[in-house]
């Protein structure tokens, strides 16, 4: 088992496992919050084609959960809006 | 009237003259905003143009666009007055850029030199290298596409036809040789006292076809988008040196940076220039070059993805001034185009004059610079 950091909170995957399955698993539904109505989003096609599940992972925001394979200590966090908040003005 | 293409031009042409109380058919051979109009990026600009004609029609147009989007609904055209910010990357980029302000302030351009310290206040995310730039309120932005569907309603609304994937391939013509409509494909015949010709990057054609040529030309242009963001760039953000390519007579390829943010949260850059006929070929070196200049002036740039880019064919005739008004060579035929890479922004304007044109009105500009057939008297 490796462990990464969700929102604060420690998650342990196995090996190869996406975020999104990881997140999944451990009974997390929504790490995102959508640009205007801030709806919570999740794994819609689980495949790479509805960038639903974008979550902020290690600091890049907008990455795909159901394609990015955890790797030990990896920081996720929910994503607010189009991410790059830190670059609003 | 008939107009012939319903491109943004075209349809400003349609909604002007309905409200003038012309009878106007719309014809494309393809789909509303599916041609020139469809690859822009919604630049209604004063800041880009030096005092003459053309800024004239700028004039106009950024307050005719006002009015447009009060009568059609600005969050409908995605209209805004952003204003458009040029930045200097030299000391002496700098001082060409004052001389150009004081110039274009004496016409009525609101335009404002800045400092170092002003333009980090206006643009917090712009590169510290720039050493100073100019503000110009009256520069906007608009939806090409939205744009040209609502002029279109509007002009429908007041009895317009728009007849979409409708090809003209003849002009029919009275005993003297004057125009009195089109033949299309399918097959149909529409008969008009007046026909516009405001078919974009394809002007030249449907003037070579009604026998009274002008020289549009197709100058290719690549624009990236990048991921949504949030909001990064308050304004229409372009380099001094735009200003020198747009004038350019340089066949090669020209890159000048503009960046922008959209309603949506993407963020265009543009703009390259390059004379290469219809060609359509992806070009990695352009878009490259054209993502390291935005990095040079938004250095954030460099940590966002890009989702893709889309290039266009600015209709440009020689002298880089549209063709507006009447053709003597043939009666019957007007000319609206040739309006290179400033199209929406100069459609209101274009629109405008021509209804007053047709109504036995003084035009609200000086149409003798603009006019079709002054290729042929400086061959001669």
């Amino acid at each position: 088992m490796i462990t990464f950091s969700f929102d604060g909170k420690h998650i342990e995957a196995e090996p190869g496992q996406t975020v999104g399955a990881a997140l999944i698993a451990a009974g997390h539904r929504s790490w995102r919050l959508t640009r205007k109505d801030g709806k919570a989003r999740g794994i819609f096609c689980g495949i790479g084609v509805c960038f639903d599940c974008l979550a902020t992972i290690s600091g890049g925001p907008n990455q795909r959960a159901c394609l990015t394979e955890v790797r030990p200590g990896d920081v996720v966090e929910t994503q607010e809006g189009a991410g790059h908040g830190d670059l609003a003005c | 009237m008939l107009v012939i293409g319903a491109g943004v031009v075209g349809a400003a042409c349609a909604y002007a003259c309905t409200a003038a109380g012309l009878t106007v058919t719309v014809v494309d051979r393809g789909a509303i905003a599916g041609g020139t109009t469809s690859a822009g990026e919604g630049n209604i600009l004063v800041s880009d143009k030096e005092p003459g004609p053309e800024l004239d029609l700028a004039l106009l147009s950024s307050r005719l666009w006002q009015d447009i989007s009060a009568d059609l609904d600005a969050r409908c055209l995605e209209y805004e007055s952003k204003g458009g910010v040029v930045v200097a990357g030299s000391a002496a980029t700098a001082t060409g850029l004052r001389a150009l302000t004081a110039g274009q302030r004496a016409v009525g351009v609101d335009a404002v030199d800045l400092d170092q310290d002003e333009l980090f206040q206006l643009e917090p995310n712009i590169s510290r290298d720039v050493v100073g730039g100019a503000l110009y309120r009256q520069d906007a932005q608009v939806h090409p596409m939205l744009a040209t569907v609502h002029l279109l309603r509007r002009a429908r609304q007041a009895g317009a036809v728009v007849r979409t994937g409708t090809t003209v391939v003849a002009f029919l013509r009275d005993r003297q040789g004057a125009v009195i409509g089109v033949k299309t494909d399918p097959a149909d015949e529409f008969y008009a006292r007046w026909v516009i010709n405001a078919a974009g990057t394809w002007a030249g054609q449907v003037a070579e076809l009604a026998g009274a040529p002008v020289p549009v030309l197709p100058r290719r242009g690549f624009v990236l988008v990048t991921e949504p963001l949030p909001r990064v760039v308050r304004h229409k953000v372009y380099t001094a040196e735009y200003l020198a390519n747009v004038a350019s007579d340089d066949a090669g390829l020209e890159t000048s940076v503009v960046v922008e943010g959209t309603k949506s949260g993407t963020v265009l850059i543009g703009a390259s220039r390059e004379r290469v006929g219809f060609d359509r070929t992806f070009s990695l070196p352009v878009l490259r070059r054209l993502a390291t200049q935005a990095i040079g002036v938004f250095p954030f740039l460099e940590k966002v993805s890009l989702l893709r880019s889309y290039l266009g064919f600015r209709p440009y005739c020689p002298d880089h001034l549209p063709v507006i008004g009447p053709d003597p060579r043939v009666p019957g035929l007007v000319h609206a185009c040739g309006h290179e890479g400033a199209g929406i922004g100069l459609a209101a304007a274009t629109g405008h004059v021509i209804a007053q044109l047709l109504t036995d009105q003084r035009p609200a500009v000086d149409l003798t610079p603009l006019r079709p057939h002054r290729f042929e008297e400086a061959a001669r």
